[in-house]
């Protein structure tokens, strides 16, 4: 599969592109006009330049994050990010303390460095210690984190310096970004692009199995330290938008999202940066409508949102996708219980009518007359028989006759396996074979019968329908006034 | 060095003391935390009660102590349930939805605070939430009983949750004890393990919010991790563990205090910086250690199982 990162490359570029076209310079007056509706407004038609950066800002970061997220949910190291993310304050503080002023670079590289130092020790302290990786980790979030938060009041006290601003670490305000911190941002991104669709099968082979990509000759390691090194800058350049305590939101909800929705790492891949580009516009937009508020936890509440969504109606691993396969599965288990039960009373009276009354399923099932009449309205809807006309009596149509001998010969096959083959007591086969009656494809009944010599009686001595009984039904509307054991008239 | 008791001597007693209580009764619990793989579950919880602390505001519209503290315990709880529900329900792995539940809960108070604020009704200072200010507490109005001055309310309702941390353990040891390190052996002896496993949860929540009132949740959490597994890397055995953490309490909250004095900066955080930095000097000298060892050829301390003593039961 070729890596689809073309799409995101695309997206990038329609982001970069879109900005400066609806470039017109805003008003001074235009900034106290502050009604929803006015800023809705005003945030679609990207007239202030500061609202420009702040939107293609929280994008960029949704991107960067989720790419990176991607991998740190699939390796299951998604509590590293929120470690990072903690441990970075002090590289921030270091950063601010190079020249006493906010400065992206400074800060960036502080960060940076800090950062790896944590994941570094996080290493270090599982390689020689016996704590766990949770200890480690949490080691690592707390005593960087204290240090972190010590230099910040530390320089609170400090006389001089511009310090506005610095506060915004902690929930981010994507306002607050600038014009080199976009800059910033667009520059990791686009490493992290270029890293993940050069070395997409690298990463792909490290992160699922590393013993595999060691024995291939790989050097694990260096993917390993690259993946925390891209993390470490994504982790950092986001700070200023959403915050240190809710980077690892920004990391790790858009992937666990993508994971529930993909088994693929390249569709995972994509969708992760789409629900975080997606997640960091929305949490721009109501930053912005709702006048400045911090940007950082609307855009964890957007993917938050998103997550809920799959996490419930995923296609295949959703909450209420299961629940409803679960009750269509058990809903046809039950119709062929039914027609099984019928057939059983035809049986009994060895075929002589095609009708069968509600009391004798009622007799047969164990159950009122009432339940029974409801379960042969729901075979009449699945046309699996027809009623009488007063309603007291039905009979099987061809479907519901070759469903039903489907399902008994099925019962008898496998009961006949189990003591043949598997030398189970005859009495003891029943329970098994009631469950894989309905599971049981033609495939593995050809199967059967072949290892079977193509028996006709099951071990009750009761016989087999076959293969001609089953035909039988497409030619004929009506059972056959004897219908035999089912191609044993000819034997 | 004595300046800050000679100075003023009930102030400095109250911080250290207040960050000793803290400290001792997340250590403690802590502990077992550690030994059933759980430490980070602290800071999930110490982060996701915020949404509980201004749900209650805004419910039973008052900002007294047991409000906050019935919301941020309901929130403590609600997080647990999350990522239980999401770890059951979905392929997510425990570690995504921990980081999942607790940064979603997070955003969703901030979002309600600062809408608060934007109405004027409410004010908790944000930064606070995440690192409190210890310095402040025995600047409250001292509780008064019968005449007599006690001291700072909050440190007064730290003592007592401590006392309360060290009576369940002392009564419930042994039931703790199993459930933490062998599940199903206390399944096999009839013990609801997730009675305990809830019971400890909701202790966590307790710890985490009274201490979190007045020093912020990350002395909270460090202390949660650092002081176990300082004394994780001394000992083997779980009582000597316990004694060892509530002494690297008392050592952190005294040379914290100290460090905040000389460094001029939070004391919560440098109670925090204290305790790692007597994690770090066990964790070098235990590694000296183990060179040593290893150059009489004895066994790597590191593959030995963890031995309890008093499990015999």
């Amino acid at each position: 599969m070729k890596f689809p990162g073309i799409v995101i490359v695309t997206i990038v570029a329609g982001i970069a592109l879109l900005a400066p076209e609806i470039a017109v310079a805003a008003r001074i007056n235009e900034l106290s006009d502050s009604t929803f509706l006015d800023r809705t407004v005003r945030f679609f038609t990207f007239r202030d330049p500061s609202l420009r950066n702040a939107l293609m800002g929280s994008m960029l970061l949704g991107i960067c994050c989720g790419l990176m997220g991607a991998f740190l949910v699939v390796r299951k190291l998604s509590l590293l990010g929120d470690a990072l993310s903690h441990a970075v304050l002090p590289g921030v503080a270091l950063g601010f303390l190079w020249n006493m002023s906010k400065d992206p670079v400074a800060i960036f590289v502080g960060a940076t460095l800090v950062g790896l130092l944590g994941a570094a020790t996080v290493q270090l302290l599982r390689a020689t210690t016996r704590h766990k990786e949770d200890a480690a980790l949490g080691f690592v979030l707390a005593s960087f984190f204290g240090v972190g938060i010590c230099m910040f009041t530390m320089i609170q006290n400090l006389p001089g310096g511009n310090k506005s601003g610095l506060d915004k670490f902690m929930f981010g305000q994507a306002a607050a970004l600038g014009r080199s911190d976009v800059i910033l941002l667009a520059i990791v991104t686009a490493l992290a692009l270029c890293a993940v669709m050069v070395f997409y099968k690298e990463y792909a082979i490290t992160s699922f199995d590393a013993g595999f990509a060691r024995s291939l000759g790989m050097p694990v390691q260096i993917f390993h330290y690259s993946l925390m090194l891209l993390l470490a800058f994504a982790i950092v350049s986001s700070l200023q938008a959403v915050g240190v305590v809710l980077v690892s939101a920004m990391l790790v909800i858009p992937a666990a999202a993508a994971f529930l929705l993909t088994d693929r790492l390249g569709k995972m891949l994509i969708l992760s940066a789409v629900f975080g580009m997606v997640s960091g516009g929305t949490g721009a937009f109501f930053s912005f409508v709702g006048r400045n508020l911090p940007t950082g936890p609307f855009m964890v509440l957007a993917a938050a949102a998103v997550f809920a969504v799959s996490l419930f109606f995923g296609p295949r691993h959703g909450i209420f996708s299961r629940w409803w396969r679960l009750r269509s599965r058990s809903a046809r288990i039950s119709r062929e219980n039914t027609l099984k039960a019928i057939y059983h009373v035809l049986e009994d009276e060895e075929f002589e009518t095609d009708q069968v009354s509600g009391r004798e399923l009622a007799e047969r099932r164990r159950e009122t007359l009432e339940e029974a009449e409801n379960e042969l309205n729901t075979l009449r809807r699945h046309h699996y028989v027809t009623l009488s006309s007063d309603g007291g009596s039905a009979s099987l149509t061809p479907e519901g006759w070759q469903r039903a001998c489907e399902i008994v010969r099925n019962h008898r096959l496998w009961e006949l396996y189990l003591t043949n083959a598997a030398h189970i007591a005859a009495d003891h086969v029943h329970e098994d074979a009631e469950k894989i009656e309905h599971i049981l494809g033609e495939e593995t009944v050809r199967m059967l019968e072949k290892r079977l010599n193509y028996a006709r009686r099951d071990p009750h001595g009761r016989l087999i329908p076959g293969l001609e009984d089953i035909q039988f039904a497409a030619g004929r509307h009506t059972v056959p006034s004897r219908a035999t054991g089912f191609g044993s008239a000819t034997n | 060095m004595v300046q800050p008791w000679t100075a003023d001597f009930s102030i400095t007693l109250w911080v250290v003391l207040m960050g000793f209580f803290v400290t001792a009764a997340c250590g403690l619990v802590g502990n077992y935390l550690l030994l059933r793989r759980m430490a980070l579950v602290g800071d999930a919880i110490s982060h996701s009660i915020l949404p509980g602390l201004v749900l209650a505001f805004i419910i039973f519209k008052t900002a007294a102590t047991w409000v906050a503290f019935v919301g941020a315990l309901a929130a403590g709880m609600l997080t647990v349930l999350i990522i239980e529900f999401i770890h059951r329900q979905s392929r997510v792995k425990p570690d995504a939805a921990i980081c999942i539940a607790f940064t979603t809960l997070f955003a969703l108070g901030v979002v309600l605070m600062s809408m608060l604020e934007g109405t004027g009704s409410f004010h908790i200072d944000a930064d606070c939430v995440l690192y409190g200010e210890i310095a402040f507490v025995p600047l409250e109005p001292p509780a008064v009983w019968h005449g007599h001055s006690l001291g700072p309310p909050s440190a007064l309702r730290m003592a007592i949750v401590l006392a309360a941390v060290i009576l369940t353990i002392a009564v419930f040891y042994k039931e703790l004890l199993v459930t933490s390190f062998d599940p199903g052996l206390a399944k096999s002896l009839g013990m609801r393990t997730g009675i305990w496993h809830y019971g400890l949860m909701g202790a966590l929540a307790l710890v985490i919010v009274s201490a979190f009132e007045s020093v912020g949740a990350i002395l909270a959490v460090a202390m949660l991790i650092v002081p176990p597994m300082f004394a994780a890397q001394l000992s083997e055995r779980l009582p000597l563990r316990l004694v060892l953490t509530v002494f690297h309490a008392a050592a952190s909250a005294l040379i914290g205090l100290h460090l905040s004095v000389w460094l001029n900066c939070s004391a919560a955080g440098a109670m925090v910086v204290a305790a790692a930095l007597l994690f770090v000097v066990v964790w070098i000298g235990s590694q000296v250690q183990r060179m040593m060892h290893f150059r009489r050829k004895l066994p790597d301390p590191r593959t030995e199982e963890v031995r309890v003593v008093g499990a015999s039961t």
